[in-house]
């Protein structure tokens, strides 16, 4: 086995020291009527060339490849370049582990403070963690820091169009911890947006603070800073949910809107669809959060010779000093993707990023003005969208009208009565900068064929 | 050769280009957003503008200040880190695994397929009934398996209150705990290091939910009273949690479901050889007991005649994480259970205890053994008796190029170093290892100073953690002109 | 302010006490700060928050340990040492002086006869060591 230094004569020699005829021996503590079970599943070893067989006939099996997606809401198809795949792909970035030891770790701590740099400038906030699981436990976490910063108020607000996605997981996240409630927000069935006066009427003193989606899940960007205003009126704290990221560089900063803390899914800069992970959560705030903030956090300093160095820091926040009073039980977290990520924004760099941000709203702004031309669709939130939009099927069901589609190649979207039942006849359609204008065409052709 | 590059943001220059795409096809003219939501640039002035060239030895000279497993020695105790396979990197870069986690299921039974047979694989190196594969970390596991205690007891009408954690524990436990809800309490192991059934026991009452157990412990030895503990928590309406960070010291040799585990957690990228990736992402998959399987997170799949299938919505616990978890992770894992197969699954196990018990054969009259008891994958020394600190040790460890051990945990033993190599160094390694710490040792008698001024050959030599913490710089800031 | 130890109370979790009329000056011990080593943050209470005997109220953090501060005493957060938000070495440098942490109005100073006096801590120190 490849996998094996030790040769047999090794281990006779290692045995020998250990003064032990069978290395079974060192396994005695292990209750003996129990141990050496037969193994039922697991097949016999098999070489590297017979290995690429099974898994090519596996991914054969995939068909996803083949089809023009416009599936988005949540995960997100963007282009990569292959500087990123080249350069995160490097051993030493792959497979060492937390940098505990940062006299060794010098790589992945300074990769790690530029991509906070970054995703602060991004957000418009002055600090960012080093990385969470994803969009979804990214706001489960925010939500517990917003409670554990207003310390006695003990009200979550949470937007109701907030990915659907999220808002379960952050139901499962506070359902246990008795002393916060989960309070939700509606939005405006007119344009998809946080219904204000709802939010008016919901926001308490004991609200710590409402999380909000901005583009929100059906695509809409919403007003952050009246919806700041309204919260800081109730000394509540503003927290904006971000499951888009690519719409950042496109969109008014948070920071610049009276946003407390942003939290998201980061997937779009540089991370393949990956069914769905690893993808890479974030969070950025302003500094009074910091010491509040879960996951690992690296700092500037020097060293004995005063020459610049990078280390973890605010550990005292974390499981392994704090315990049960950390801020959150996270350890291992992204760490790779937000290499990605960093590297990724690098090489996109300003001019990138803002071009490439910019095409995706136009692709989806064309098929909005164009689609416009067939009375048996009709596109639900017209104004105000990123690169996601709802679409509104009026001759069949959903059903019938995706699977259509689908037999001539094409997936249209996530069909959102999987999360709200008001949503029967709707679909989300995401456009990104990897769709051509002549996809977008032939989606619009397809979509006219089935009058 | 190792030098510090520059921040990337000083590197920079405006009007340099590190990328390349197709130009947009589409006018501003139908831009459909209102210009109070616009951005043109604010915050962005100083963000990197680099040409490739320039992108890719940045991140190159970087990537040559780090230690990986891929360049050197890494027995960090508790982390298990073994070499990873570069096949598995490759196939879990295939585009065709790269799918939409909401495409129809119909076109991804490859993905499911791989996460079915994952899931079949795990239950029969753990004898567990039921795996969820969606945790994405060992702590979010954790989290995950208390919470589906806490569901099942609620279930059966009280979810009780308490659980119990001995004293040598990951600080992820009782952090886990927490945020399930629950109140964490300590009880001590025993003086060999391991938790006996007396002082289970006495801790014992109708608000303990379960006790958390690592098995093999933190010190690296088997809870050889794990049966009996078990059934005085099954006799008290308690569970059994066990953390399975140290799967790898008896994969294949034992079945936790067998030694009577209710719940627990595994890391892929410990046990199962995904890379750590600089701390993550890794993957935490939960098994349970039958009784159990009701409150497992979604998604839950399962093949139904032909096909697979995934259960998605509105079961069990609900949902811990976006989508299937860090599918591309599962995948690598799979790929190492196929390579490594049925005949080799216990040559894991045995090699790394092998590997563990040399070293400390080896270095056990040089340095103190708190506890004596056997012990697996990895041996706990104490820094009692030497005239300089474990940290001076391991930072003096650097200087040959070998990474140290986990330093000062488990808490229970004093100036703890923690050494686990696992099965994938040689022999020879292991002896420079051993020759290096009496080196070390030596030097520590004879010129403490020596260490305690350690590292002298890195990139960077000891960094200031009180500046950092006290001044705290957190990112790039633009040199006032 | 600067105290002179020999007219200190302790507790067995080396808080330092100063009494004040009604009002009591809380610390921790030079013992407590070499334990805990370089202070590089100190969380402190809010002037206003109602403190009942025994509460973890402040805490006090290094760069790897972080020590609470429990209140002697049940009563009213009258002051805070704000000074050791920018300059939280102030505690090892002057432990029982500048180095304060917050004042409270007890409720029941009687609940201060329970401590310790310098030279019972002396002794109660004196303990810890031996052990060691």
């Amino acid at each position: 086995m490849r996998y094996f230094p030790l040769t047999d004569s090794d281990r006779e020699e290692m045995r020998k020291c250990l003064g032990i005829k069978d290395t079974r021996e060192l396994f005695s503590d292990i209750p003996q009527d129990k141990a050496y079970y037969p193994l039922d599943h697991i097949p016999p070893a098999v070489p590297e060339d017979r290995l690429l067989e099974t898994f090519k006939e596996i991914a054969k099996k995939n068909k996803f490849s083949e089809y023009l997606s416009f599936l988005g809401g949540g995960a997100y198809r963007h282009f990569i370049p292959e500087v990123v795949n080249h350069l995160s792909g490097k051993g030493e970035f792959v497979t060492p582990y937390t940098p505990y030891q940062p006299e060794v770790s010098q790589g992945s701590l300074q990769a790690m403070f530029e991509y906070q740099t970054m995703m602060a400038m991004l957000t418009g906030m002055d600090v960012s963690n080093a990385s969470l699981y994803d969009g979804g436990t990214a706001a489960a976490e925010a939500a517990l820091l917003v409670a554990r910063k207003a310390r006695k108020k003990n009200t979550i607000l949470i937007a109701r169009n907030l990915h659907p996605e999220y808002i379960e997981i952050i139901e499962t996240y506070l359902r246990d911890l008795v002393e916060l409630k989960i309070q939700y927000v509606d939005f405006e069935r007119t344009t998809g947006t946080v219904n204000l006066e709802d939010l008016n009427k919901k926001v308490c003193d004991d609200c710590a603070g409402l999380l909000f989606q901005s583009p929100n899940f059906f695509g809409g960007v919403e007003d952050s800073q009246k919806i700041s205003d309204i919260l800081h009126g109730k000394d509540a704290l503003s927290v904006q949910v971000v499951a888009e990221a690519m719409s950042l560089p496109f969109l008014k900063p948070a920071g610049q809107m009276g946003v407390d803390i942003v939290v998201g899914e980061a997937q779009s800069f540089g991370l393949p669809l990956g069914y769905g992970g690893p993808y890479l959560g974030f969070m950025t705030a302003k500094k009074d959060f910091v010491r509040q903030m879960p996951g690992r956090i690296v700092g500037e300093t020097l060293d004995v010779e005063g020459k610049r160095g990078y280390v973890l820091t605010l550990s005292t926040r974390e499981q392994h000093i704090k315990r049960e009073k950390a801020t959150s039980n996270i350890c291992s977290n992204e760490a790779w993707c937000a290499l990605r990520a960093g590297m990724y924004l690098a090489t996109m760099g300003k001019t990138g990023l803002l071009k490439i941000a910019k095409s995706n709203h136009l692709n989806a702004a064309y098929f909005v003005k164009e689609i416009k031309k067939f009375p048996h669709v009709t596109v639900k939130y017209p104004k105000n969208f990123f690169n996601e939009i709802v679409l509104e099927i009026n001759n069949m069901t959903v059903d019938d009208f995706t699977a259509k589609l689908e037999a001539k190649g094409i997936l249209l979207g996530v069909p959102l009565k999987w999360f709200h039942k008001d949503y029967e006849k709707a679909v989300l359609v995401n456009f990104t900068e990897v769709h051509k204008k002549k996809d977008i065409d032939r989606l619009i052709n397809a979509i006219g064929e089935l009058k | 050769m190792n030098k510090l590059p520059e921040l990337i943001f000083n590197e920079s220059k405006e009007g340099k280009i590190g990328y390349s795409f197709s130009e947009t096809e589409f006018p501003d003219d139908i831009i459909s957003l209102d210009d109070q939501y616009r951005r043109d640039g604010q915050n962005l002035e100083d963000f990197p503008q680099l040409s490739e060239v320039e992108i890719v030895r940045h991140y190159t000279n970087l990537s040559h200040l780090n230690h990986s497993v891929d360049s050197g020695f890494y027995p960090l105790g508790s982390c298990t880190m073994k070499y990873n396979p570069k096949i598995n990197e490759a196939i879990a870069g295939w585009e065709e695994f790269s799918a939409h986690p909401y495409a129809p299921l119909k076109l991804v039974q490859g993905n499911l397929e791989i996460m079915n047979t994952l899931e079949k694989w795990l239950k029969d190196v753990t004898g567990m009934a039921g795996f969820t594969l969606t945790p994405a970390a060992g702590a979010h596991g954790e989290f995950t398996g208390i919470k589906i205690i806490r569901a099942h007891l609620a279930a059966k009408g009280n979810p009780r209150k308490i659980i119990l954690i001995p004293d040598s524990a990951h600080g992820t436990n009782p952090a886990s705990a927490h945020f399930s809800g629950y109140e964490v309490k300590e009880i001590p192991s025993n003086e060999n290091g391991i938790l006996d059934v007396a002082s289970l026991e006495a801790h014992l009452n109708e608000d303990v939910a379960a006790l958390m157990m690592t098995n093999p412990n933190t010190l690296g030895v088997f809870e050889r009273n794990i049966v009996e503990i078990s059934q005085a928590l099954h006799k008290n309406g308690s569970l059994l949690y066990m953390d399975g960070a140290n799967m790898n010291a008896f994969m294949g040799i034992v079945k936790p479901g067998d030694l009577g585990v209710d719940v627990l957690h595994l890391n892929l990228h410990k046990t199962f050889s995904t890379p750590h990736g600089g701390g993550g992402p890794g993957s935490g998959p939960v098994g349970v007991t039958e009784e159990l399987l009701p409150h497992l997170p979604v998604p839950v799949i399962s093949k139904q005649g032909d096909l697979y299938h995934a259960a998605y919505f509105n079961k069990g616990l609900g949902r811990v994480k976006n989508f299937y978890g860090n599918f591309l992770i599962m995948v690598r894992a799979l790929v190492y259970l196929m390579s490594i197969g049925k005949e080799n699954l216990r040559k894991v196990a045995e090699d790394a205890v092998l590997n563990a018990n040399y070293i400390r054969k080896n270095l056990e009259n040089d340095l103190d053994l708190p506890y004596k008891f056997k012990s697996l994958h990895e041996v706990v020394f104490s820094d009692k008796g030497l005239n300089v600190k474990t940290l001076d040790i391991a930072k003096r460890l650097l200087d040959f190029g070998i990474h140290p051990f986990t330093v000062y945990f488990p808490l229970i033993v004093h100036g703890a170093m923690m050494i686990e190599p696992t099965e994938t160094e040689s022999k020879e390694t292991l002896d420079i290892f051993i020759r290096t710490m009496k080196t070390i040792l030596k030097e520590a008698a004879e010129d403490p100073a020596k260490l305690q001024n350690a590292p002298y050959s890195t990139p960077v030599r000891r960094l200031d953690e009180v500046l950092a913490a006290r001044q705290l710089a957190l990112k790039w800031e633009k040199k006032q002109e | 302010m600067s105290a002179n130890v020999k007219d200190l109370k302790f507790t067995k979790e080396h808080e330092w006490v100063k009494t004040e009329g009604e009002i009591a000056i809380i610390g921790i011990s030079d013992y407590a700060q070499k334990e805990l080593g370089d202070v590089v943050y100190v969380e402190l209470p809010a002037v206003g928050d109602s403190i009942e005997k025994g509460d973890a109220c402040a805490n006090i953090e290094s760069v790897k340990a972080v020590s609470d501060i429990y209140s002697p005493v049940t009563g009213e957060i009258v002051e805070v040492n704000e000074f050791l938000a920018g300059k939280p070495e102030t505690i090892n440098k002057d432990p029982y002086g500048a180095g304060w942490v917050f004042k409270i109005r007890m409720d029941d100073s009687g609940e201060l006869n329970t401590l310790m006096n310098a030279a019972a801590y002396e002794e109660y120190l004196k303990g810890i060591l031996e052990e060691k």
